[in-house]
């Protein structure tokens, strides 16, 4: 076993983890900083984000407007200093970005561009086209290239965190090309490796979101908080879940039941306009719209599918032109996977599960309770999303806090004497377990598709939009079958070569670890807030569940529950409106 | 009985020391699958040995590069039904050292898109408190199409060049190049234009244009290759004009 050592490791090479390494060598350069990424950076998940990035810039727009949104598009479950920091710092950092040669997309007098966006009351989304995600990662990885000091691991997988005294001193890792295992020890590590989508069977996730940094955080140690606050966002393709971004509603797309009726007025979301109205039907939140549609389905005005019911989304009234220029990737994500012209035809869309509000409990600064770990991006839970995430604030989340958990990492590990030797026993052992309970090992018959699959469609049952004691208890049960199951996983693949097979089953480990913690605080939380819905208590209440969930594991692997108050600073819990009430409520 | 179609995937591993074969799996031939769904179909069902990179499957990644039927493809993108009846040949992308199967060695580029430093370079550069650099749309445009490069390396599996020439910086680093020095707010093109004209590479290339041609993302390495040609010509024949003050 080999084993490397530095100041400051990022786990993940997404837009957090670069932004955050890009942070650490600018707070101090005398640290030694690497990102290690299960692959190669420009392909993490941070890619796909279509639609947009938010951050107050315009006259007539202002901070607090934004954290209101937030907030209340939260349901009252963000932390509010959180939120007030992030509002404050999005701009700062979308403009850093922007000097770094982001392609932003422009107004005529080469000022950034802004659009609307779902729960938002005025125009703040920035946007490179509806390709944001993908400038906002290459325009980071290559602005990262030309910092000598970042040293990368290209292709290696954590699969184990060091922790000594209390204090996590490093990473065990698999680099895939060589089948090799070795130590990186660190002063500090900063958890970067977003969502976990891949617990649920339609996602818009990437089949590398299976929630690696929650599990290892998880295990080592580290509360994982608000599991149950799972987002499905309202318009991904059927079969494949691949997401059509919310920009499509900004821009002025209508979803339309099987009698091409505008159904989103029949909830509480406003009246039907030609137009696109802020914080009003189409441009609702996405946990109202996505239980919409649950609810129009039990009414029957949904349309079967090959792969289940489905609703339309129509932008046929937008034009060939403004298709072209605003939502071009749509145009050829419709084309090249459902073989539908947007142009000219309805698109068939269903609710697909899409973000992770919950993750692990950091604070402000992205630190953990866990000495020496940090987490920041959708693998954290800081809380600035609450129950519901709004469309656009992940994006400069990542880099708010990605900023954020660099700096404050770097000053830790400045302060921290090398890691012991003692870990480096722990990275030994870590070896012969990858070895006794995968690669050496013969018999058992469990395909890791199989658990994953079975696993998937529990979860799809028992903890989707809506839930209830009943369906959550079963999932219980079956998760337990699946994790006595995997005990008996069996590999065909026992090579050391890029062993795909192998990095699958763990995986599959992690994903359940995420499950078990997801289905475990939705039983707790008996009440309905945000995208967490129990039709058993269909109501919010604050007066037993103004708290986060935090879930720990115990000695004997079992999770346990605790509660933490939430950070209310200046918007007392309120009332959630939108539509024509919306219209009319003042930003406090 | 649903109809099949037959795929021939490549298969090495370096353990076994034996030349790289083909190996024939018969996958259900539905009228939504690309060829990346039937690879999946076989690692979960069939052979959890065989090895592939993939992830986002919508295009954007760019990990699922292979060489579908003797050309570079991205197999999220390419659906099964228009290889029907088959067999369809599937096998790494070519020009690269094979890993493992249908995976293939990626340093090389990593290394070349880092020399042709592919960042914002500036003399000056104002604090972040004084806002943006302003650009107006069409200046965006004029570098637009080179900045949705995915890395995906079809262009390199395409490129006559880089197959008789594995120091050929290569289309896509070039591209990026270009992306920057087309930038309103980049003042680096200098910088990368003498790294680019070292090489005698983009002088190798003949306009063939395959580059552009399996482009999944529309980008056109091929004309930021003739522009850097020109631009390097240009040059050039000015130091020889003017020995002493070209630069």
């Amino acid at each position: 076993m080999e084993v490397f050592s530095h100041d400051v490791l990022l786990i993940g090479g997404g837009g957090a983890g670069l932004r955050a390494a890009i942070a650490v060598v600018e707070a101090n350069p005398k640290l030694t900083v690497a990102v290690v990424s299960k692959v190669y950076p420009m392909r993490s998940h941070t890619v796909s984000a279509e639609g947009g990035s938010a951050g107050v810039i315009k006259p007539g727009d202002s901070l607090d407007e934004h954290a209101y949104d937030t907030i209340s598009g939260g349901d009252w479950l963000c932390d509010q200093d959180a939120v007030e920091a992030f509002v404050k710092e999005a701009p700062e950092e979308l403009l850093r970005l922007e000097h770094w040669g982001c392609p932003w997309s422009r107004e005529p007098d080469g000022h950034i561009a802004v659009r609307a966006f779902g729960g938002m009351k005025k125009m703040r989304t920035w946007f490179a086209a509806d390709k944001t995600g993908f400038h906002m990662l290459h325009t980071l990885f290559q602005t990262t290239l030309s910092y000598a000091g970042i040293k990368r691991y290209d292709e290696w997988f954590v699969t184990k965190l060091l922790v000594d005294d209390g204090q996590v001193q490093g990473v065990v890792a698999i680099e895939q090309m060589t089948g090799r295992v070795h130590a990186i020890l660190a002063k500090a590590v900063i958890l970067c490796t977003g969502g976990c989508g891949r617990v649920f069977p339609y996602t818009t996730n990437a089949a590398i979101k299976t929630g690696d940094g929650m599990g290892l955080a998880y295990r080592a140690g580290a509360p994982l908080k608000d599991m149950e606050f799972i987002q499905y966002h309202p318009t991904g393709l059927p079969f494949t879940g691949i997401l059509i971004t919310e920009a499509t509603r900004a821009e002025g797309g209508w979803l339309l039941n099987k009698d091409g009726y505008r159904y989103l007025q029949d909830y509480d979301l406003g009246k039907p306009e030609p137009k696109p109205v802020l914080r009003s039907m189409e441009l609702g939140p996405r946990d109202r719209l996505s239980q919409a549609f649950v609810k129009e389905m039990e009414k029957g005005r949904t349309v079967k599918g090959p792969y289940g019911d489905v609703v339309h989304l129509d932008l046929r009234q937008l034009g060939e032109k403004l298709i072209n220029t605003k939502l071009p990737f749509v145009r050829e994500l419709c084309l090249k996977y459902e073989n539908i012209d947007p142009v000219k035809e309805l698109i068939p869309v269903r609710p697909v599960v899409h973000y992770m509000m919950g993750g692990v409990h950091t604070d402000i600064h992205g630190a953990t309770p866990l000495a020496g770990l940090y987490a920041a991006g959708e693998v954290a839970c800081v809380s600035i999303n609450g129950a519901n995430r709004l469309g656009s604030n992940s994006l400069p989340e990542l880099l708010v806090f990605g900023a954020r958990a660099g700096k404050a990492a770097a000053a830790f590990a400045a302060e921290q004497r090398d890691p012991g030797k003692q870990v480096l026993e722990q990275a030994m052992d870590e070896n012969r377990r990858l070895e006794e309970q995968y690669l050496h090992k013969s018999g058992g018959r469990e395909r890791v598709a199989t658990l994953r699959e079975e696993m998937q469609k529990t979860m799809e049952a028992g903890a989707g939009i809506y839930r209830a004691a009943g369906s959550l208890t079963e999932a219980q049960r079956s998760l337990q079958k699946i994790r006595e199951r995997t005990a008996n996983v069996m590999l065909d693949d026992h090579s050391l070569t890029f062993n795909t097979e192998l990095i699958a089953a763990l995986e599959q480990s992690f994903l359940l670890d995420v499950a078990e913690a997801m289905v475990h605080s939705a039983l707790h939380r008996t009440e309905s807030r945000g995208a967490h819905q129990r039709t058993d208590f269909p109501d919010r209440d604050d007066q037993q569940f103004l708290a986060h969930t935090l879930v720990s594991r115990n000695p004997d692997g079992g999770p346990r529950v605790s509660h933490l108050p939430v950070t209310i600073t200046r918007w007392p819990p309120g009332k959630r409106v939108y539509g024509q009430a919306a219209q009319q409520t003042q930003g406090r | 009985m649903a109809e099949s179609i037959q795929l021939e995937v490549t298969r090495y591993s370096p353990e076994k020391g034996a030349a790289p074969s083909s190996q024939t799996f018969e996958v259900p031939l539905r009228r939504d699958w690309v060829v990346l769904d039937a690879l999946n179909h076989i690692k979960d069902q069939m052979d959890g040995t065989l090895t592939y990179r993939w992830s986002c499957r919508m295009g954007i990644c760019g990990s699922c590069g292979m060489m579908v039927n003797g050309e570079p493809k991205l197999t999220c993108a390419t659906f099964l039904h228009d290889y029907a009846p088959g067999p369809v040949r599937v096998e790494p992308l070519r020009y690269f050292p094979i890993v493992r199967d249908l995976v293939v060695e990626m340093s090389d580029f990593m290394r070349k898109l880092r020399k042709v430093k592919p960042w914002i370079i500036r003399e000056e550069e104002k604090p972040v408190s004084q806002g943006e650099y302003l650009q107006t749309p069409v200046e965006l445009d004029t570098y637009k199409q080179y900045s949705m490069c995915i890395n995906c390396m079809l262009c390199y599996a395409a490129c006559p060049v880089y197959g008789l020439d594995p120091l050929f910086i290569g289309p896509a680093a070039i591209a990026l190049a270009q992306r920057y020095n087309l930038d309103s707010r980049d003042a680096g093109s200098r910088e990368r234009l003498e790294i680019i004209s070292q090489h005698e590479g983009i002088w190798g290339c003949t306009f063939v244009g395959e580059c552009t041609k399996v482009c999944p993302k529309h980008v056109d390495p091929s004309g930021a290759i003739q522009q850097y040609k020109l631009t390097a010509a240009k040059d050039w024949f000015k130091s020889w004009l003017m020995p002493r003050g070209a630069k």
